[in-house]
């Protein structure tokens, strides 16, 4: 029965003058996503409103599912649209929509009127008046309650006539592309690809890096890591993964670094590497899956001394989370299922039985002079052997 | 220089196979069920296969029943008798080594009110014949034993166990998964007792999705899926021609040699199983002689990941498996190697080796290599 989607956003409506800048990322990200569902689109923005309309037969489900991908969006709204045709035409068309949305159901409801064409013949508490009563007369089994309805039974007056009153909660957040790109480091655990969906979230176009060690991890480890990429950009947008090979690196640590310090210095390494990658491409910042004390290498101690390296901004949005509220995200988005995949990282070769849990950073630094003789080499070698995937 | 030496995970669809399968696809591709000549011409094709199928195993083209593969012919098989012989009992016996689609197979019969009793079995994988005895009873309706075991080789006893078992009592139905052993072993299911035997094409060069099942006339048997009717409605739905004609073209070419490739696969073993003795920290699990097949050897390497070793291999483009395939998609340690007495820590260090009738001796030898290069690699880098 529906022809149409008004969207409506939160925060972007706060922003003062280049509020512009907000709603064309939001429409272009719109157009993305509804170029994969099965119908034509139109897309108007109009006084602080966006609608898309459906050009002929069109996937609902299909829209409804994409729409709620773009960040941004706070709530999708499947609207009538009418002609104006006066007040006796409204109230047919407004009889109508209530009989085919609610039908028999015992329900309480509340008619809400904005009047943006200055020129309808009623005032709006008139229009909430009026309909409401043709309402009640229609169906005996709607009461008014204009406290709490059931149902918010929104008229909007403008050119058109806007007939709503479901909303289908869109993931809120800013759009995409309105606050630069940064630089996820994607292992194929549960929470860094949670960590890239939440600061996309707020509008962050997303590098990613991912540390392959063969043969300890293995081509399917990998292919893991591709397919939690792919569910990212689901709501991401096209991500660029970078396939950095850590092998040499993590062995040359393993010869010549103290056991129970082998993670750090690791992390340390690959911290070093991303920040590379992050200012070769572009990114302002790094982006982990890091959540205070959730392994040896996450206490604070620990994300201390990984930290020591960094110049650039690391941005941890999991940090004060619980394991479960992570996983409550991951299966919210779908990469749980890939994340629980058996591929190990085979890194656990190199996990130490005991590693340090309060490290200090001076004795990491310390303990990292062993490596001065070739490590820059291999980290040279490392970022120009890189392998890049387009995940679209 | 590649060595693909997880046979048995599958096997490379031979030319001729391949070509076959083509035509009937392309050319002859009629419904064996269609009265017009394009559907006769199809069901040439079975007819054909049925024919050689009976003659290879000296049984009658009625007892012959095409699949999708060997995990459903052993769900046909089991459950099959199970559900049409429960009057005369509800006890089902097996081993403890088998293929999940036996396993679960019966895990599910057991859910189904079925008493089941998985044998257990020697060191080198071998079933207890005493156990058996012991665990065959009047209301014993079926025995499901594989002939030759999918992650270390052991042949079982085939025809002594269907002698204890009509010993006990001649009504009780004998099935052998033969998956591993099919192309590798003459068998004939009426000489040896056996009255239903699973067989899978890819296993043999042939396509995938191919599969047989022999069924004693004799036997009670109910199918397991409903439809058509086809193939006496045991097997419903229409006949996989272009798998058909496949599985029967890859088995005649399997036995045409059988036996002068048979010695060149244990030659070939010996030649593997010599070299594997002579790299430190190494133990090969179960028999290795003739007396085990002659294309599967499990060999255990001390502190080295089983994974790990298996992509430092891919690196060099040496294929093999860690246990079984179609397990190592999730990390459970294997259960054939628990039911043999493995030591704990060589559990998860075992890799297999499976080899075909189309496996060179330089595959033999670089891989030989690749391990005496690999393996002192690898244990520098162990965990501590």
């Amino acid at each position: 029965m529906f022809q149409a989607f008004l969207i409506k956003y939160g925060e972007i409506g706060v922003k003062g003058k280049n509020r512009y800048v907000f709603e064309d990322a939001l429409v272009a990200r719109m157009k993305q996503v509804l170029c994969g569902v099965d119908g034509a689109f139109r897309i108007t923005k109009e006084q602080g409103r966006i609608y898309v309309e459906a050009e002929g037969t069109f996937d609902y489900e299909e829209t409804v599912r994409a729409l709620q991908r773009v960040f941004g969006i706070v709530g999708i709204c499947p609207v009538v649209i009418a002609e104006d045709q006066g007040v006796e035409a409204l109230a047919q068309e407004v009889v109508n929509y209530m009989g085919r949305m609610y039908g028999k159901e015992t329900k309480t409801f509340k008619v809400h009127t904005r009047r943006a064409n200055k020129n309808f013949p009623m005032e709006s508490m008139e229009v909430n008046a009026e309909l409401g009563g043709r309402i009640l007369n229609a169906f005996p089994n709607l009461t008014v309650d204009v406290h709490k309805p059931d149902i918010m039974l929104h008229i909007e007056l403008r050119r058109n006539i806007y007939i709503y009153s479901e909303v289908i909660p869109g993931p809120g957040g800013m759009p995409l592309g309105t606050n630069g790109r940064s630089m996820l480091l994607l292992s194929g655990g549960i929470d860094s690809p949670v960590a890239g969906y939440m600061v996309a979230r707020r509008g962050v176009c997303i590098d990613a890096v991912y540390f392959h060690a063969p043969p300890y991890t293995s081509e399917r480890a990998k292919q893991k890591v591709v397919d939690l990429a792919k569910k990212v950009a689901e709501y991401a947008g096209s991500i660029r993964l970078h396939v950095i090979n850590f092998t040499d690196i993590q062995m040359y640590i393993y010869d010549e670094c103290p056991r129970d310090e082998l993670t750090i210095i690791m992390r340390r390494y690959m911290m070093r590497i991303a920040q590379q990658l992050a200012v070769d491409t572009g990114c302002l910042a790094l982006i982990t899956g890091e959540s205070i004390g959730q392994v040896a290498s996450q206490t604070v101690p620990s994300l201390a001394a990984t930290n020591d390296v960094c110049l650039l901004p690391v941005f941890r949005p999991l940090i004060a989370f619980d394991k479960e509220d992570i996983v409550t995200i991951a299966k919210k988005i779908d990469t749980y299922e890939t994340s629980i995949l058996p591929y190990e990282d085979c890194c656990t070769t190199f996990v130490a039985k005991h590693p340090v849990t309060k490290p200090r950073v001076d004795l990491i630094r310390k303990s990292e002079k062993a490596l001065s003789e070739k490590i820059g080499e291999l980290v040279s070698e490392a970022l120009a052997s890189e392998e890049i995937i387009e995940i679209l | 220089m590649q060595a693909y030496l997880d046979n048995s995970a599958t096997t490379r669809c031979m030319e001729c196979v391949a070509e076959t399968v083509m035509k009937v696809m392309k050319e002859d591709y009629g419904n064996p069920s269609s009265l017009h000549a394009k559907g006769i011409e199809a069901e040439k094709y079975v007819k054909e296969a049925k024919k050689f199928f009976a003659g290879n195993l000296k049984v009658s083209e009625k007892e012959i029943y095409f699949t999708s593969g060997g995990t459903e012919s052993n769900n046909i098989a089991i459950i099959g008798t199970a559900m049409a012989n429960r009057r005369a009992g509800k006890h089902l016996i097996t081993s403890r080594i088998e293929h999940s689609s036996v396993l679960n197979t019966m895990k599910y019969l057991e859910e189904q009110g079925f008493r089941v009793t998985y044998l257990p079995v020697d060191t080198d994988g071998i079933i207890c014949l005493d156990a058996l005895k012991e665990a065959l009873c009047e209301e014993t309706i079926l025995v499901s034993v594989m002939y030759v075991n999918n992650e270390i080789g052991a042949v079982q006893p085939v025809d002594e166990i269907a002698r204890i078992v009509r010993e006990n009592n001649p009504e009780t139905l004998f099935h052998v998964d033969a998956i591993q052993a099919y192309g590798k072993y003459r068998i004939y299911p009426k000489r040896e007792g056996i009255d239903l035997l699973s067989v899978s094409g890819h296993k043999i060069h042939g396509p995938k999705g191919s599969g047989l099942l022999y069924v004693n006339e004799k036997v009670k048997i109910r199918p397991v899926m409903f439809g058509g009717g086809q193939q006496k409605g045991l097997r419903s739905g229409t006949e996989n021609v272009p798998g058909i004609a496949g599985i029967a073209e890859a088995a005649r070419a399997c036995y045409r040699n059988l036996d002068k490739e048979t010695e060149r696969l244990y030659v070939l073993k010996e030649r593997f199983v010599e070299g594997i003795r002579r790299l430190e920290g190494t133990k090969i699990n179960g028999k290795s002689g003739r007396d085990s097949a002659p294309h599967i050897v499990s060999v255990s390497f001390r502190d080295i990941r089983s994974e790990v070793l298996l992509h430092a291999l891919e690196e060099k483009g040496i294929y093999v498996s860690a246990g079984a395939a179609c397990s190592s998609n999730k990390p459970s340690v294997s259960r054939t190697l628990q039911s043999i007495g493995a030591e704990k820590e060589l559990l998860e260090s075992t890799l297999r080796f499976s080899f075909s009738f189309e496996t060179a001796e330089e595959e033999i030898d670089y891989c030989l290599e690749a391990l005496s290069e690999l393996l002192p690699v690898l244990r520098r880098y162990v965990r501590r």
